[in-house]
């Protein structure tokens, strides 16, 4: 069980946090503009990245607030934490 | 027959304190602070089990947790019985009763051994190629093979012991109390670091606590008096936490371990009444040294495993430290000096050694020479070639190696006769925690050990489990590595004066030779499962590579003991055989625990009702006064139905649904989810997570709406209320509320942070009595008599604030069951007065409590679906046959753009139909498949059944379902195969009742 720093509450164990999948997948503006396959591409496709990977935590037995992580899926280690709408940090 | 093989006092042993303990019912003599196997063997007692294949006796192998053989069930057929105990962990205590596995009917006589002459026939995956054919005899097999497996018998009675949890943070955390964690643990206490030590055994010190020898020195002292006074300064110490009996199960990443404290398992059955038995530590360290030693490797002979065959580092413990000798004509068997310690030592307590069998070809160290002028014969470039004797040792063979060691100089065999045998086969540090905690391995081609290479958070490894074996390395090596990973500039162990004049020459042999084909011996390397040298060559040449498949196919490394002794060896073969390097070939996953863990102790007080926690309504203590069944709902506990005068559940549910529908029933709906949801644009923001529109609902009007998934698929359903102009209150189903809330919050922070919207829960707010049936009218009327209840005013789908008494409530006109209803909502703790009221009021109508299951009844007549019931996540709202509630207005809503996918749009996906059986009082079991012939095979399923009801109120059976194509399939005569019988079913509309929503304003 790793420690996780949320940005609202400081350092807490993984168990009070829910993982979100991968970061930074807008949810398209115009849904109805898209095709069949450009919508595909939102819905189901990850890149479930083995390395640094840039992912959504939500501390849901907590502040319940979302924020962002980077975090190496390697070793586990959380390399960077910032906000929802900030720009990740460069690594 | 029993012999006194006590030879000498030993100040770790209290003599004066004589315990009696039973073994296979019969009753010895110990005393305390003996293990199970020092007591046996003080008793002369080797034979203590027999093997998992071939049901070999077996003896005391080692000393410590890494025993393979001596594992025992305590106190059997009780509900405290234990299997697959390490008979050298066990302290003994007045009443212990311990009784050998894997043997019937006895161990001195086991029926099973007849598998050891069978060998020949049980090759490794013997189990998998024989029982392949034919396919369908499988169920045959497996019945007598699951009974002559496994090890030992697992309790039939729940454990009445208590077990606990505690979190500790510490700076830093040692593990392992031998030489070098003290050094450790008093460097970092002395340093003002808030420490935790712990370590398996009882007593601190680890193997140096005993070691007693003239040519091993610290400052002039012998280790052990030097060690001893440090353990004494030690315990001064303040900010420094010991803990013994307590191993390290789990080394996790950041740091993060769990132990087990044993607390009790050494008292007598009178002093553990009311204990904590174990503990659970859950340590966050901030640094964690690891000073966890290293096992003694044994050698791989032919019939290395017989009782009396033991490590020399066990010989020497139980003679050092137990005061036990482990046999009258004792022979060790080595290839490096560390045998020659345990010889001079036993040696000097008046134990017999006749001799020491080194596969060096010239060792000559101050020990050695030692042991020669003891008298002790060396035996130079010999090795043992076989052993004999069926229960216990009488005499090995060896003879003399030939220069590359892989075979013999000449055929010349000398035999010796012996009753123990200590092998001392070299040292494996124990990097288990290490190799958990993410850390890397290196391989050391001198002496072909692993050892730590890069460890992966803030730890680092000392001692033998560092790979420095002697007195003098150890204490060098350990005190400059503090310095560095403390971060400090001097130990009170940098200038000791350590005297260890040992040779570190070792040759090692993976596999000595023998003077017969190797398919003709037993070399043990697994010695827990039996598994062989000649096991490890046959998958070599049946083509496995991976070290993880050589493993498992010939299950080395994978019994209780997880090859702690053994797996070293089954890679060095491996290698030699495949001939490449150890280095190359790694090694098999170390995985926790490092030894085994009671489930006792990994669940500590969540056990029974704490299991899991239970939320429960105002109204429970009702619900139990009037005899309510209930079930599981979520985390709720739910009336389910309220049998009377020993009804079935289908009478009293038979009963509830048709006196709800006839005058008045009353549900308990408070653990439905409730989201208050409020901002001034929450209008907008239901539009977007509802499929159907939202902004004209007026002010005091309900809602039915459906949540989707963004893929489409139902998600959630419920009815919301426009309490104000920018107040809503949504409720969804009893199990999805926490996950509806998080998905809304996930839209609202993530997608929509321009919204202004404020979400909360409030499920346990409010408590909510729905009052149904012809009579609900009238029935709420005489609580609420203030409150106009004709349909101008209060229409079916508004609401109503009111008062009952004082007590404020939201009055909801809406209707699950399709008959005319209210849902009244008032603060929880009025919860049960509420429905007290209800029943009161509802009295002269008969007002009949039902629970969940007549719901879901009374629902199903409906054709109203339950979200989880009658969709399963594949679902959309169009195979539902509910296109009425998805806007073809609204540009977009959570779920729209999936609706339009090519696969969605599929006319022969599942969709949802009723079905009513020909013969009306059969009713069809919820899950059954659904076909349209039962020729030809394999059969066509065109969907389930997922909801099944007998009807009172049609007096026939009704069922929903999904089939492929349903909803054309109107009037379709199909088949429900069961498996003895067809049923004919139709499909007709989901709606069996009441059509046309009459009673609704009845």
């Amino acid at each position: 069980m790793f420690l996780i720093s949320c940005p609202y509450c400081g350092v807490r164990e993984q168990s009070e946090f829910k993982a979100g999948g991968e970061a930074h997948i807008e949810r398209p503006k115009q849904p109805t503009e898209l095709s069949d396959g450009e919508w595909a591409e939102y819905l189901f496709m990850r890149k479930n990245i083995k390395g640094i990977q840039l992912e959504r935590w939500n501390h849901a037995h907590g502040c319940r607030k979302w924020f962002n992580a980077v975090r190496d899926t390697t070793n586990d280690e959380i390399k960077a934490i910032y906000k929802m709408g900030e720009k990740p940090p460069t690594i | 027959m029993s012999k006194n093989l006590r030879v000498q006092t030993s100040k770790f042993i209290d003599e004066t304190t004589n315990i009696s303990f039973k073994f296979n019912g019969k009753t010895y003599y110990g005393f305390k602070g003996d293990t199970l196997a020092s007591a046996l063997l003080s008793n002369d007692v080797h034979l203590v089990g027999r093997s998992f294949k071939y049901h070999r006796p077996r003896g005391i192998m080692t000393a410590g947790s890494e025993e393979p053989n001596a594992i025992v069930q305590t106190n059997n057929n009780t509900a405290l019985t234990e299997p697959n105990v390490r008979a050298t962990e066990i302290e003994i205590y007045e009443g212990l009763e311990a009784s050998s596995q894997n043997c019937w009917p006895s161990v001195k006589f086991d029926i099973g051994g007849i598998n050891n002459f069978l060998s020949p026939l049980l090759p490794a995956g013997f189990y998998y190629k024989t029982f392949m054919w034919p396919a369908n005899f499988w169920e045959k097999y497996e019945y007598v093979i699951r009974h002559s497996a496994g090890l030992g018998k697992s309790p039939k009675e729940p454990d009445p012991d208590i077990y606990d949890h505690r979190y500790i943070h510490c700076d830093v955390l040692v593990i392992g109390a031998g030489i070098t964690g003290i050094m450790a643990a008093k460097t970092a206490a002395k340093n003002n670091l808030k420490t935790l030590l712990l370590d398996e055994k009882t007593e601190l010190g680890g193997t140096t606590i005993y070691q007693d020898s003239d040519h091993i020195k610290i400052n002039n002292q012998s280790s052990s008096a030097w060690l001893e006074n440090e353990i004494t300064e030690l315990k001064k110490l303040n900010n420094l936490e010991i803990k013994t009996r307590t191993s390290v199960a789990a080394y996790h990443g950041y740091n993060y371990l769990l132990a087990r404290e044993n607390l009790t398992d050494h008292l007598s059955n009178n002093d553990k009444q009311n204990k904590i038995r174990q503990r659970l530590l859950k340590i966050r360290a901030k640094k964690v040294i690891v000073a966890t030693g290293s096992l003694e490797r044994p050698m791989v002979f032919n019939n290395n495993d017989r009782p009396g065959i033991m490590l020399s580092s066990a010989v020497k413990k139980y003679a050092d430290y137990y005061g036990v000798a482990t046999g009258q004509k004792n022979i060790f068997f080595t290839n490096n000096d560390t045998a020659y310690e345990s010889a001079i030592s036993i040696n000097n307590k008046g134990i017999k050694v006749e001799a020491i069998v080194d596969i060096r070809e010239n060792p000559n160290s101050e020990f050695t020479k030692e042991a020669e002028n003891l008298g002790i014969k060396i035996y130079r470039n010999h090795t043992v070639v076989d052993t004999h004797g069926y229960k216990k040792l009488n005499n090995i063979s060896i003879m003399e190696l030939s220069k590359d060691g892989q075979s013999f100089a000449n055929s010349n065999i000398i035999t010796l006769d012996c009753d123990c045998l200590g092998m001392a086969g070299g040292w494996t540090p124990a990097v288990h925690l290490f190799t958990q905690s993410g850390g890397k391995l290196k391989f050391r081609d001198e002496d072909q050990v692993f050892i730590p290479n890069k460890y992966p958070s803030d730890q680092v490894s000392v001692g033998s489990c560092n790979g420095d074996f002697e007195l003098d390395e150890i204490i060098n090596n350990t005190s400059k590595s503090l310095k560095e990973f403390l971060n400090i500039n001097k130990t009170d162990f940098d200038n000791l004066d350590v005297q260890c004049p040992k040779d570190k020459e070792i040759r090692n042999i993976w596999l000595l030779p023998s003077n017969k084909v190797l398919g003709k011996t037993k070399p043990f390397v697994d010695y827990q499962n039996d598994a062989t040298a000649k096991d490890i060559k046959l998958a070599l040449r049946e083509g496995f590579k991976s070290i993880e498949h050589v493993k498992r196919y010939t299950t080395t490394g994978m019994g209780t003991d997880q090859g702690k002794l053994g797996n070293m060896h089954a890679l060095g073969i491996i290698a030699d055989t495949a001939g490449i390097k150890v280095g190359e070939l790694g090694t098999t996953t170390f995985r926790p625990p490092y030894t085994p863990l009671t489930f006792g102790t990994m669940v500590g007080r969540n056990v029974g009702e704490y299991f899991d926690a239970f939320r429960r309504t105002p109204m429970n203590d009702w619900h139990i006064e009037n005899k309510a069944e209930f079930e599981n709902v979520g985390q709720w506990k739910r009336a389910w139905y309220y049998p009377q005068n020993n009804e079935t559940m289908h009478d009293a549910v038979q009963r509830e649904s048709k006196a709800a529908r006839d005058s008045a029933g009353i549900l308990d709906a408070s653990t439905l989810g409730k989201i208050d949801i409020q901002g001034t644009d929450a209008s907008e923001f239901l539009n977007r997570v509802y499929t159907n529109a939202w902004s004209k609902l007026a002010i005091g009007k309900c809602r039915y709406g459906l949540m989707l998934n963004e893929d489409g698929m139902v998600y959630d359903d419920g009815v919301t209320t426009r309490l104000e102009e920018n107040h809503y209150i949504m409720t969804t189903t009893t199990g999805g509320a926490a996950n509806v809330l998080g998905k809304l919050e996930d839209y609202l922070q993530t997608e929509w942070p321009e919204l202004d919207v404020y979400l909360s829960s409030v499920t346990d707010h409010y408590a909510t009595a729905s009052v149904c049936g012809p009579n609900s009218k009238k029935i709420l009327n005489k609580i609420i008599p203030d409150l106009d209840l004709s349909d101008e005013n209060f229409p079916h789908m508004s609401f109503k604030n009111a008062k009952i008494d004082n007590i404020k409530c939201r009055v909801m006109r809406i209707s699950f069951t399709g008959e005319h209803s209210y849902e009244i909502n008032v603060q929880a703790n009025f919860g049960k007065s509420l429905w007290e009221k209800c029943m009161d009021a509802g009295q002269e109508f008969k007002i009949t409590p039902y629970g969940t299951e007549t719901m879901h009844l009374l629902r199903a007549e409906k054709g109203f679906i339950i979200v989880g019931q009658d969709t399963d996540g594949t679902m959309t709202p169009i195979d539902l046959q509910m296109d009425w509630i998805v806007s073809k207005k609204k540009y977009d809503f959570i779920g729209k753009r999936s609706l339009y996918r090519s696969d969605t749009m599929k006319e022969d996906r599942k969709q949802l139909v009723g079905l009513i059986t020909d013969n009306p009082s059969e009713v069809l079991e919820e899950g059954a498949q659904i076909v349209a012939n039962t020729n030809p095979t394999p059969v066509e399923m065109l969907g389930h059944v997922t909801s099944s009801y007998y009807s009172p109120n049609l007096n026939k059976s009704i069922a929903l379902a999904v089939v492929r194509g349903g909803k054309n399939m109107m009037g379709r005569k199909l088949i429900i195969a069961m498996e003895n019988k067809n049923i004919n079913v139709t499909i007709v509309d989901p709606v069996f009742f009441d059509k046309e929503n009459v009673r609704l304003n009845a």
